[in-house]
């Protein structure tokens, strides 16, 4: 284990077990249907659960249990794809900082601290906006806007590090920053790093969501949670459950990384304090 | 002890402001003894100045405050309106119009033939680079002044006397008098606009000729508009005071309709409909507009240059009414032509499978699919491009679902955003099908035929037929209508023939309004000036 | 203090220049453009109108020419609402917002804060579950989902609010987009209170005060609060952030003209100036926030005043 203390915690392993599951019926669940997910039924159009369709039918008539399982594929894989992203950026420039220090150091924080002010949502609208809707930069838009956070912890991290014996002895064997960062800093960082992305991915949940909410995101038939949301958006009032399935699956999953991130990094903080 | 100042500092001063802040929004006060209507706009009017608006938001309420020439009356008919009378030359390219004598702008100075005169020269002016200069263009030299910059004073207008508007034009426009009403030819009051330049269209500062006035205006909120008493027709106008609501979001609409803040909405929202149809059975008003909703085929490239069964399969394949009725649901006509029906003096030919069942188009749809030298295992791929809209989401499922079970069609469906569609729609080079509209300005259908003339600006599809293009000239040039109607629609049999367009409805009008709402008509254009309505006395 | 805050304020100049230039590149560069409407204008009336806003010069002049207009404190015209400036649309939708982020904050602060409190002073309870389960649902509820059920329920079912942003309405109005608003707020600070509580109710000093024989109740409100606050303290400057950049979607649901509104349909509409102008608009209000709450951070902890 990665993380003493983990397995007494009894909410994240709650969690960890609850978005297992969600994800492995997320990947097997369309088979188990016999509906197909772009299938249009004209003549069941807002049908309400059934043994037939388990979610209902949404407002083409598709199958929204076969809709909501395609929809928590693509937003996890989303949150996954666009964390990593900001993950490698945060890393790279974060290392890179902590590890020339001086003033490179200072040059480059200064520059996160002056991203910081910068208002997000706006510029993720208007990155959407320039790449015309094309979804494999939409997480790019969103991995690039949420690397800060990243970048300044695993700085703080490397500082620390750099003092410690062990770097020392490998810039003296002749290692150079690249392959410092490769193989001493960064698996000395896989803790924070774990924490941190279980921290970043309902964040980068809520982003997609929120595109999506606005009618940014993925094309149809393709869909994710934030779109399944936005159709149920415009159907409250007539057929409920449209909303309140995909509604209650991105809640769930969301709570479950929260939960996850929280027990982890608390887990981590008494390490650290151990240590 | 600071701490304890600062927990209580912090909530307090967030306090003060909120109160403070709260103090700025004047709160209206009631008013019990004025007649009040409650409108609705589906978005915030760009400009109220009237030559330089350039939306229908505009044009609505353009058409409580201004009047123009001519306009309309309840049921959608043309009448006078600041022209009592006119006559035409025999060749028909002269219209002289005569102005009611009582006619005074809202500070009660008089309405002149020269202030008509001044808005038509204001339009066609490069300075102002109007949207809807174009629609003139058949005055003399109106093109040469907003393209070339000849001198405006060179525009084919002129004022006889006070009384009295001459407008020449180049070529017989039998739907002239329709553009006369248009809010973009309504007079502006010089005066005003010379003391305030841009802020002449300010509450305050506007003065106006129609039936109402500007009172107040709160952007993106609202609207609020006053009895002009200073109108001709003022005795005629019950209402005292009209409240234009901007309210974007359609279900909020409903919901301030169903609190009793709106009288009138702007549209019904789809998913709504078929409550609408049960909770509000008598405010439910739905008629048919000039308007048709389609798919255009980009006729320059393939997949559909030069290729005719496609696009002719793609089109049978469509079960119009099964879309109008389960997925539309709002009483759409299913559109077999281009002309949307209801328009004076013309009669639309449809398409040659308009008789036929569905099955039987089904059938024909598969042959001449592989006849285009499509099949099972060599699908069509297709781009479908679509702005973002719940409404237009659904129907672009549902049609590529129907290619996709009646011909085994492969549709990429794209969503763009507005803008980004329409400037692919225009360059032509990365569309193959996309979504469109069209709602005509007058009931004419040249409003709808002469945008598929070659090189006409709006012209989507780059459809460019000659013998379609000689049969428009053909018919601009007559002045029998019956020969000229002869014509017209001959072209449009030679465009449906030529299916460079699929067209899947045509709109209704749908709105919501109040029972204590009195005057209301159904027409083909939705027009509902203020000043035809009058409220119920009994309040519900 | 008046010297570190002329620091942080000629400090944050690069960063403003830094997010106009951004967000200049970035609106210039989105396809189609503010005149693509459903009727396409004619070639000659588009040219007439990228002259009349000064669109036809090259691209660096018009930047340059804006970054003038701005010094003078010109946002330029708003090219979709074309009876009002940028300015103007601005000072006339900022009001709202301010009014609704500022009453979201002081709900957050009054719920939240005796949220946590509570929570933490009896720590692993049914209460402390309970409140600590409420808070993380606020967090994972995203606003996009709870706001139209607010509506639903509060409004068309039960009709105690109105449903949207009547003009002619006053306080009640704003009450389901302040809750809306403040929700996920109530949430963070709840959890931030708590868990700052907690860790001062360990540290050494509350151990000794424990020890001298002071009673629980004034260890925790003479000595333990203060210092647990400064984390929530700190929060609001980001916070000022969130609330105001999250209000685009409240403001969408429940049509508030507010500053939101304007930013997502200017992005739409291309209204290049209106986006510009509420972006920078955004990133000044955001530096000053963070300076108002380093200042009010330092004036409580002295050790950083001193430092």
């Amino acid at each position: 284990m990665l993380i003493p203390g983990l397995p007494e915690h009894r909410v994240v392993r709650f969690s960890l077990g609850l978005l297992l599951v969600i994800a492995v019926a997320a990947v097997v669940g369309p088979w188990m249907s016999p509906h197909d997910y772009t299938a249009v039924n004209f003549d069941a159009l807002k049908r309400p659960p059934s043994a037939e369709h388990w979610f209902g039918t949404d407002d083409l008539g598709r199958d929204l249990f076969v809709r909501t399982m395609m929809g928590i594929r693509v937003t996890l894989i989303v949150a996954v794809v666009a964390s990593l992203v900001s993950l490698v950026i945060g890393i790279l420039y974060g290392a890179i900082a902590g590890l020339i220090g001086g003033r490179v150091d200072a040059v480059m924080m200064r520059l996160v601290d002056a991203l910081f002010a910068l208002p997000f949502v706006f510029f993720v609208i208007l990155l959407v906006v320039v790449f015309d809707n094309n979804f494999y930069l939409v997480f790019l838009a969103i991995g690039v806007v949420n690397w800060l956070d990243m970048a300044r912890i695993v700085r703080g991290q490397t500082l620390s590090l750099r003092e410690r014996e062990f770097v020392d002895a490998a810039r003296l064997a002749g290692v150079g920053t690249p392959g410092l960062i490769v193989r001493h800093i960064a698996p000395n960082l896989i803790g924070v790093v774990i924490v941190y992305l279980t921290l970043s991915v309902p964040q980068v949940i809520l982003m997609e969501s929120f595109l999506s909410f606005l009618g940014l995101g993925v094309q149809e038939p393709q869909t994710s949670l934030g779109g399944l949301v936005d159709i149920g958006v415009s159907q409250l009032e007539t057929a409920s459950w449209i909303l309140l399935i995909p509604a209650a699956a991105l809640a769930v999953i969301l709570m479950c990384f929260n939960f996850l991130g929280d027990g982890l990094r608390d887990a981590l903080d008494a390490r650290s304090r151990a240590s | 002890m600071k701490f304890k100042r600062l927990m209580l500092a912090v909530p307090f001063a967030l306090l003060v402001l909120v109160l403070s802040l709260s103090g700025c929004e004047q709160e209206e006060a009631p008013t019990e003894d004025l007649s009040v209507l409650n409108r609705a706009l589906n978005s915030e009017p760009d400009s109220l100045d009237p030559q330089r608006n350039r939306s229908v938001q505009s044009a609505d309420v353009l058409r409580d405050i201004g009047e123009g020439l001519l306009g309309y009356a309840a049921d959608g008919k043309l009448i006078p309106a600041s022209a009592e009378s006119w006559s035409v030359s025999d060749d028909g390219l002269v219209y002289t119009f005569t102005l009611r004598d009582t006619l005074k702008w809202s500070n009660g100075d008089p309405v002149t033939a020269e202030h008509f005169a001044f808005a038509l020269r204001r339009l066609v002016d490069p300075a102002t680079a109007a949207f809807y200069a174009e629609q003139v263009k058949m005055i003399v030299n109106a093109s040469a002044i907003t393209a070339d910059g000849e001198p405006v004073d060179s525009l084919g207008v002129k004022a006889l006397d006070a009384r009295t508007l001459e407008i020449r034009i180049d070529q017989p426009t039998p739907y002239m008098l329709y553009l006369l009403t248009h809010p973009s030819t309504f007079p502006v009051h010089p005066d005003s606009l010379q003391a305030h330049g841009e802020n002449f269209t300010d509450p305050g500062n506007y003065v106006s000729n129609g039936a109402y006035r500007l009172e107040g205006r709160e952007a993106s909120s609202v609207i609020t508009l006053r009895r002009n008493e200073q109108f001709w027709n003022a005795d005629n106008v019950a209402i005292d005071q009209v409240r234009w609501h901007i309210v974007v979001d359609e279900m909020s609409e409903i919901n301030r309709y169903r609190a009793g803040e709106l009288d009138m909405t702007s549209t019904v929202p789809s998913p709504f409909f078929e409550e609408a149809r049960v909770e509000f059975p008598d405010e439910l008003k739905v008629a048919p507009t000039l308007s048709v909703y389609y798919y255009g085929f980009n006729v320059t490239k393939p997949p559909f240059k030069d290729n005719l069964a496609l696009r002719q399969a793609l089109s049978m394949a469509v079960d119009r009414e099964k879309l109008v009725e389960t997925i539309t649901a709002r009483g759409e006509l299913p559109a077999y032509s281009w002309v949307p029906p209801g328009i004076e003096n013309y009669e639309s030919p449809v398409f040659s499978y308009a008789k036929l069942t569905q099955e039987e188009r089904n059938k024909i749809a598969k042959q001449l699919y592989r006849q285009a030298g499509y099949s099972e295992e060599n699908p069509a791929e297709i781009e479908l491009r679509y702005n973002t809209s719940d409404v237009h989401r659904r129907i672009a499922v549902s049609v590529s679902s129907m290619w996709s079970d009646v011909l085994g069609v492969e549709t990429n469906l794209i969503n763009e955003e507005f803008r980004v569609l329409v400037q692919n729609m225009r360059e032509r080079e990365v569309t193959q099908a996309f979504r469109s509209n069209w709602s005509g300005d007058y009931t004419d259908a040249v409003t709808f035929l002469g945008i598929m003339a070659p090189g006409a600006t709006w012209n989507l599809p780059g459809y460019d037929s000659a013998e379609f293009g000689e049969l428009m000239e053909s018919a601009a040039r007559q002045v029998d209508l019956d020969a000229r109607r002869l014509y017209l629609e001959e072209a449009e049999r030679i465009l449906l023939r030529d299916h460079p367009v699929l067209p899947l409805y045509f709109y209704v009008s749908k709105q919501l309004v109040k029972p204590r709402v009195l005057g209301r008509q159904d027409n083909l254009l939705n027009y509902h000036y203020s000043q035809y309505l009058s409220l119920a006395d009994t309040e519900e | 203090m008046l010297r570190y805050t002329l620091g942080r304020l000629l400090g944050a100049i690069p960063t403003v220049l830094l997010v106009i230039v951004l967000a200049f590149a970035l609106v210039r560069s989105a396809p189609g453009g503010p005149f693509d409407a459903e009727r396409v204008v004619p070639p000659a009336t588009e040219a007439q109108l990228r002259a009349y806003y000064n669109l036809d010069a090259p691209l660096p002049e018009q930047f340059f020419d804006y970054l003038a207009g701005l010094l003078r404190g010109d946002f330029g015209p708003s090219f979709r609402y074309t009876d009002q400036t940028v300015s103007e649309l601005i000072a006339s939708s900022f009001p709202i917002s301010m009014l609704l982020g500022s009453l979201a904050l002081l709900l957050a602060l009054l719920v939240g804060v005796p949220a946590g409190i509570l929570a933490a002073l009896r720590p692993n309870t049914l209460t402390d579950r309970l409140v600590m389960a409420l808070a993380m649902s606020g967090i994972s509820i995203p606003v996009f989902v709870f706001a139209p059920i607010l509506v639903l329920v509060f409004a068309v079912h039960l009709n105690w609010f109105p449903a949207g942003w009547s003009s002619s309405g006053g306080i009640s109005r704003m009450v389901l987009p302040v809750v809306a608003l403040a929700l996920p707020q109530i949430a963070y600070v709840a959890r931030l209170s708590r868990a700052s509580l907690i860790d001062v109710l360990n540290s050494d000093f509350i151990r000794t005060a424990r020890a001298q024989g002071l009673s629980e109740a004034s260890i925790i409100r003479y000595h333990a609060l203060k210092p647990a606050m400064l984390p929530v303290v700190s929060y609001l400057g980001p916070a000022v952030a969130i609330v105001l950049t999250g209000s685009v979607i409240v403001e969408e649901v429940f049509g508030v003209p507010g500053i939101g509104q304007y930013f997502v349909r200017g992005a739409l509409n291309r209204d290049y100036t209106l986006v510009l102008g509420i972006v920078i608009f955004y990133a000044v209000l955001i530096i000053v926030a963070n300076l108002i709450v380093d200042l009010v951070y330092s004036w409580l902890d002295p050790r950083i005043r001193n430092g």
